[in-house]
């Protein structure tokens, strides 16, 4: 977390100890328990997206110059839906799950209770500031949870009109949200929550598990990666190109978990690709990109200068096909192709997250998959092709968090899939009855009754009762009466 | 025990097995499962022998309890893949070598990936067996089994792993979960806590003895309470604690005979290291005052009798450490549902074991208690309900396995999503104006009815003007 200014620490380990200590009273009066009041506090965060939209738009204006129909897509309109969805489905998600019992338990019946985990923490970073904060809040909330959010300090205005809504709208006695930066998360990282929720990159998910470990916290991590783009030859190049486009640059302008990251495609096929892109790129975006409004900027000058030194490395530069063009004071970077950087390069190596896309060429477009195995599992994997073959198996070796054939990002949108990471990428996933579920313990009950107690389990032990119970188990009746009877050859 | 450079080149040969994909297949899952399931046949009368040896168990606890639970595990295992995690790491434990070793080792394989199992050095007589049969039944290139203690254990613990799964004790948890943490491997632990029977007043007889008869064996016949769900201790209602202690004792009697290291159906203690820990449990002289049936030890044999203690104090460390062994303190209550709270001023459990038939007892220990599970007027048998998730939480655990959810645990459940070249709204794309929005505002919103009437021009603007950065 590359904090900007030192902030003065608004939250030490002591605030922080009766922080969780207060939380944790309002838990244990049972409050969150309730359906009533579950709903009435999804509802309300509803209410605040609504009524505040414009707010958030500005919010994010200051904090990433994020054009107004993104903020409102992409995090208002999506975090109300996933809101909408929770309110629709708590009652259903709420309902203990009954499940079969066999001949081992008889008689009883037994069901699955899905019940809070307590307090919860959730750290959100900076690049869907609103969303991604608000988003793991409404599973815990649905959850039964008390809550923490911890926004980030990268992206100062969406925390602090964060902080000022919460405060207004919600229940302050189980829901908050603390400000601050690495001071301040530290101090709350040293606490013992019941379930983290850590959105952000790889080297800070660390840190957040090794604080988890010493409490025995289950994580939630949702990380990143290197979210490859494969392209085939014989598709409609035109949709391809605006998806992956759209996906890319037309998402906060690289700066999204899930951005394809980089393309792999054939030797054969690439200048094709490259001419695609450029075309519809001023299409998009205009002669000068640059002064565009429909591109976010980058975050701050700690990004904006790693991702220029990506560019200035020695045998990067003159790979460039494509932009290239940065203007410092007001943090942009313009829509930048390149054509087989080098593979040790920093560009090919980190995740780029921003407006950066190298294309790497291969003989066939199979030989591509190797070389995504061969590095760490991405959060996402992208194929356009209209070979029915190579989607099967693309989607069968190819191990990522999620894989979309024929597009990108999309897939964050479906309710019913799961979204998160594998490895390097992540651990856990969220949305929809996922989310319920993530911030949820699962309790297996059994009931049993008195009646139907087989002498077989308690001692004395013997070899009759043995005969039996090897009857029983291997499920054959006959053996059973056979067994009861005293005849079996044992 | 192999060196570190040894090590490493195995696991590389490990994860150059698995990338050629054979794991992947069914045929070979199904193999390695069939191979397990001869293992345990052809080698159960040695599997006896071995915990008798480590463990003083009866053949039949040890039947009940370690042999039949691979066998249900392999009998529901079977689906095919979301997808397999790659090379996992499963430590088992002592207490149940075979069933702690075997269950998670099936549901690894039956996911598809490529293990490495260590066990116990505290149990070596079954470790030996495992670690020189496992090799003969499966596939060497797939499956390596490590014996060895804490430094093989911490040698393995700093290489790279797609899963570790543990089951032990709380700190040793904490020992794998951070080292894990700094290669983001997702963990499983199965650890213990304090399971606490809830005793309620029965009014029938029939039940009372059922009672009695399920917790005696939940405790002493539970590996002589070295068991993760063994009953730790009991609540109860003042009113009914001599009776309780009465029936107790009568029923020890008929199920372990007058002198219990005579019977043969209890196991032993593990070790000196465990034998005296527990015995130092009793030294306090406040806890000793409090013993109303048993109490004797047996160094030489690592034997201790079936032992009721009547409300030791609450501070003493019986009452505060995991106790794990044959001694159960039975605490005083006015009222049982004062339980309730005592439960949820202490750390959550694996399990809490509830005896009644008041339904709102029922309820209330359901919806305001935690832990991993609960059981109704039963004890260690929700091990044996393979439909139920079993793990803890809180102290007691992260995560969970039996049945389908051992092959979900060693699974990543990657999400698929397919798209036509079709179907592509030209309004996805900059540059944005106040039309497109609309459109993508609807559609959005699922509102199919208003997605047709901006397009026809029929339905106005909602928002104020929005000025393009340039016109096209």
């Amino acid at each position: 977390m590359a904090a900007m200014e030192e902030t003065k620490v608004g939250v030490d380990a002591d605030a922080a100890s009766r922080l969780v200590k207060e939380l944790r009273d309002g838990f244990a009066t049972g409050k969150t328990r309730s359906y009533q009041w579950r709903v009435s506090q999804l509802k309300s965060i509803l209410k605040m997206a609504e009524d505040h939209e414009h707010d958030v738009v500005e919010a994010l204006r200051s904090d990433l110059s994020k054009p107004e129909l993104e903020s409102c897509l992409y995090e208002v309109a999506m975090l109300k839906n996933s809101c909408s969805l929770a309110v629709k489905k708590l009652k259903q998600w709420m309902v203990p799950e009954k499940v079969k019992t066999s001949i081992t338990t008889f008689p009883s019946s037994a069901e699955i209770v899905p019940e809070p985990l307590g307090v919860v923490l959730v750290i959100s970073p900076w690049n869907y500031p609103f969303l991604l904060s608000l988003d793991p809040v409404i599973g815990a909330i649905a959850a039964g949870n008390a809550v923490v959010l911890k926004p980030s300090e990268v992206s100062p205005a969406t925390s602090s009109l964060l902080a000022k809504l919460v405060g207004e709208y919600m229940d302050n006695s189980l829901i908050r949200v603390v400000e601050g930066g690495v001071a301040e998360t530290t101090a709350l990282l040293e606490q013992k929550w019941d379930k983290i929720c850590y959105t952000g990159n790889g080297r800070v998910g660390r840190i957040v598990m090794a604080a988890a470990a010493k409490h025995l916290t289950p994580v939630l991590l949702e990380l990143g990666g290197k979210s490859p783009v494969v392209v085939d030859s014989g598709i409609n190049l035109q949709v391809a190109t605006r998806r992956i486009i759209a996906g890319k640059w037309g998402c906060n302008n690289g700066q999204t978990c899930v951005a394809p990251d980089y393309i792999l495609t054939t030797k054969d096929f690439a200048p094709k690709l490259v001419d695609a892109l450029k075309h519809e790129l001023e299409h998009f975006f205009g002669e000068n990109p640059l002064d565009s409004k429909d591109l976010s900027r980058i975050v701050n000058s700690n990004h904006f200068a790693r991702l220029t030194k990506l560019l200035d490395e020695d045998r990067v530069s003159g790979t460039i096909v494509h932009g290239g063009k940065s203007e410092k004071s007001t943090l942009k970077i313009s829509p930048t192709i390149l054509l087989d950087a080098p593979r040790d390069s920093l560009i090919m190596n980190e995740e780029i997250f921003g407006p950066l896309l190298p294309i790497l060429t291969v003989e066939k477009v199979e030989d591509s998959f190797d070389i995504i195995n061969s590095g760490t599992k991405p959060l996402a994997a992208y194929l356009f092709t209209s070979n029915k073959k190579l989607k099967e198996q693309f989607v069968m070796t190819v191990s990522a968090g999620g894989v979309v054939i024929n597009d990108t990002v999309l897939h964050l949108s479906v309710a019913g899939l799961p979204f998160g990471g594998v490895q390097e990428s992540g651990m856990g996933a969220y949305h929809g009855k996922f989310s319920f579920d993530a911030f949820s313990h699962k309790k297996a009950v059994l009931y049993r009754s008195f009646a139907g107690d087989a002498p077989v389990r308690y001692p004395p032990y013997t070899k009759g009762k043995l005969r039996l119970m090897k009857a029983l188990i291997g499920g054959s009746i006959l053996s059973a009466i056979f067994a009861l009877f005293g005849l079996s050859k044992d | 025990m192999e060196s570190v450079g040894d090590l490493e080149r195995d696991l590389e040969g490990m994860r150059e097995y698995y990338s050629q994909g054979k794991t992947k297949e069914a045929s070979w899952r199904k193999s390695q499962l069939k191979g397990l399931l001869t293992l345990l046949k052809e080698k159960e009368e040695d599997i006896f022998k071995a915990l008798k040896q480590d463990l003083g168990k009866h053949h039949v606890e040890a039947f009940r309890d370690e042999a039949i639970l691979p066998k249900i595990a392999v009998l529901s295992t079977a689906e095919i893949v979301p997808e397999p995690l790659g090379l996992v790491l499963i430590f088992s434990s002592w207490n149940y070598p075979f069933g702690l070793s075997l269950e998670p080792l099936i549901g690894a394989i039956a996911a598809g990936n490529t293990v490495v199992l260590k066990l116990s050095e505290l149990a070596p007589a079954c470790a030996s067996l495992l670690a020189n049969t496992i090799p003969n039944f499966v596939d060497n290139k797939a499956v390596k089994v490590f014996q060895g203690g804490p430094t093989v254990a911490e040698q393995l613990l700093q290489q790279k792993w797609d899963k570790i799964f543990f089951t032990g004790s709380a700190r040793t948890g904490r020992l794998v979960l951070s080292a894990a943490a700094k290669h983001l491997t997702p963990v499983t632990l199965e650890l213990g806590g304090k399971c606490p029977a809830v005793v309620d007043s029965l009014s029938s007889s029939f039940d009372r003895k059922a009672a009695v008869k399920r917790i005696v064996v939940g405790k002493y016949g539970a590996c002589a309470g070295q068991a993760c769900i063994a009953i730790d201790y009991i609540l109860a209602e003042r009113k009914n604690i001599s009776t309780l202690v009465e029936m107790m004792k009568v029923i020890i009697k008929e199920m372990f005979g007058g002198n219990p290291i005579e019977s043969h159906s209890i196991a032993r203690i593990i070790n000196k290291q465990h034998f005296l820990r527990l015995k130092n449990l009793l030294e306090d002289p406040n806890v000793k005052a409090s013993i109303v049936y048993g109490g004797s030890l047996d160094e030489d044999h690592l034997f201790i009798e079936p032992t009721i203690l009547v409300d030791p104090p609450l501070e003493a460390a019986i009452m505060t450490e995991e106790i794990f062994g044959p001694l159960l303190p039975i605490i005083s209550l006015e009222k049982i549902e004062d339980s309730i709270q005592f439960l949820n001023s202490r750390p959550k459990p694996l399990a809490i074991y509830c005896f009644t038939k008041n339904k709102s007892l029922e309820r209330r220990m359901i919806s305001e208690t935690s832990s991993g599970g609960v059981v109704f007027n039963d004890a260690i048998i929700q091990y044996a309900a393979d439909s139920l998730p079993f793990g803890g939480v809180g102290e007691s655990g992260v995560g969970r396995y039996h049945g389908k959810f051992s092959f979900d645990t060693f699974s990543h459940e990657k999400a698929i999503t397919r798209r036509s070249f079709l179907t592509d709204f030209w309004f996805r794309y900059p540059p944005w104006n106040a039309h497109k929005w609309q459109l993508l505002e609807c559609a959005y919103n699922s509102d199919y009815l208003g997605l047709l009437l901006v397009i026809l021009g029929l339905k106005k603007p909602r928002r104020g003007s929005y000025q393009p950065a340039y016109s096209h």
